[in-house]
């Protein structure tokens, strides 16, 4: 149920969304985003080999960050701003857990304005990328 | 791992200067399948007569979507899709590289059907001292979006690249 400029306040929490992508689900975002790494899909490559492991794409997460804003917005609103640092490493099949919560609320010249702290976790608690927001409401 | 990195004049010159315009593709195609790459489930970013109905001209782009750069396979990377000559680069000689964060500010709705104009260009070189990896050169970036039929810039990008 997306939020409206009124129904929401400094404090509240995004519902949060989490993500569980496997090589499937990179696959997909490889081919929609274009990145071609084989760092995101194959175990036998060089750069997994030296990881260890293959990785989720940064831009994945950036991504899934901006779905979590854009759930709890809904369509009456739009994101103004949107940014995070890819921190720490995701893995493929470990939930990859999208939060945020609204820092700050304010009017200026006319525009309805809110900013949201976000970050992904994972099943640690480690925080891999931290991310911000800035919203307009209609 | 880099003994000591050193930001020369000639990588220093290249702050500022715009790199060669790509082009941005937004399609119903591309829309979709971005909106599908990060698991989207919103209809309005498949179905055109629910993005019309929320008030949108075309499938609008998903959250950090700004259109595919046209691949041309001599132009193109094959490892990331992106221009070879247009995407932000110095001669830094270091081996390695990570993606250090991106900043995506927007002045208006993008939509399937936009054709997008990209220019970069190089806005900070600096060392920086990292426990893991040892010397560091960042290196951010600005590519504004403008669209080719108004010519109004609709976005702005900031890439934070790491080199060491």
């Amino acid at each position: 149920m997306a939020v409206t400029w009124d129904s929401f306040a400094v404090g509240d929490t995004l519902p949060e969304r989490v993500k569980t992508p496997g090589i499937a689900e990179l696959v997909k975002f490889a081919a929609g985003s274009g990145d071609f790494n084989p760092l995101h899909y194959d175990y036998g490559s060089m750069q997994a080999k030296k990881l260890g492991s293959i990785i989720v794409h940064g831009r994945y997460k950036y991504a899934s960050l901006g779905q979590l804003v854009c759930e709890w917005l809904g369509h009456s609103g739009r994101i103004s701003r949107i940014s995070c640092e890819y921190r720490g490493m995701d893995l493929p099949d470990r939930p990859l857990i999208c939060r945020g919560h609204v820092v700050r609320k304010w009017e200026q010249d006319g525009a309805k304005l809110a900013e949201l702290a976000l970050w992904i976790e994972n099943a640690d608690g480690a925080i891999t990328t931290p991310g911000s927001a800035i919203v307009a409401f209609d | 791992m880099a003994d000591r990195i050193v930001i020369t004049e000639a990588m220093r010159s290249r702050i500022g200067c715009d790199f060669p315009a790509w082009i941005y593709e937004v399609t119903t195609t591309s829309v979709r399948a971005f909106a599908r790459g990060v698991g989207c489930t919103d209809p309005v970013y498949y179905d055109e007569a629910a993005a019309r109905a929320a008030g949108y001209r075309g499938l609008p782009a998903p959250p950090t979507y700004l259109g595919t750069p046209i691949f041309i396979p001599d132009q193109s990377s094959d490892i990331s899709s992106r221009p070879l000559a247009a995407e932000p680069s110095i001669e830094h000689g270091l081996a390695a590289q990570l993606d250090g964060g991106t900043d995506t500010e927007y002045y208006a709705q993008i939509c399937a059907g936009d054709t997008l104009s990209a220019v970069s260009r190089i806005t900070d070189l600096e060392l920086r001292q990292s426990k893991s990896l040892g010397q560091m050169l960042v290196m951010t970036s600005e590519t504004t979006f403008t669209r080719l039929d108004t010519g109004a810039c609709v976005a702005m990008q900031r890439r934070r690249w790491i080199f060491y």
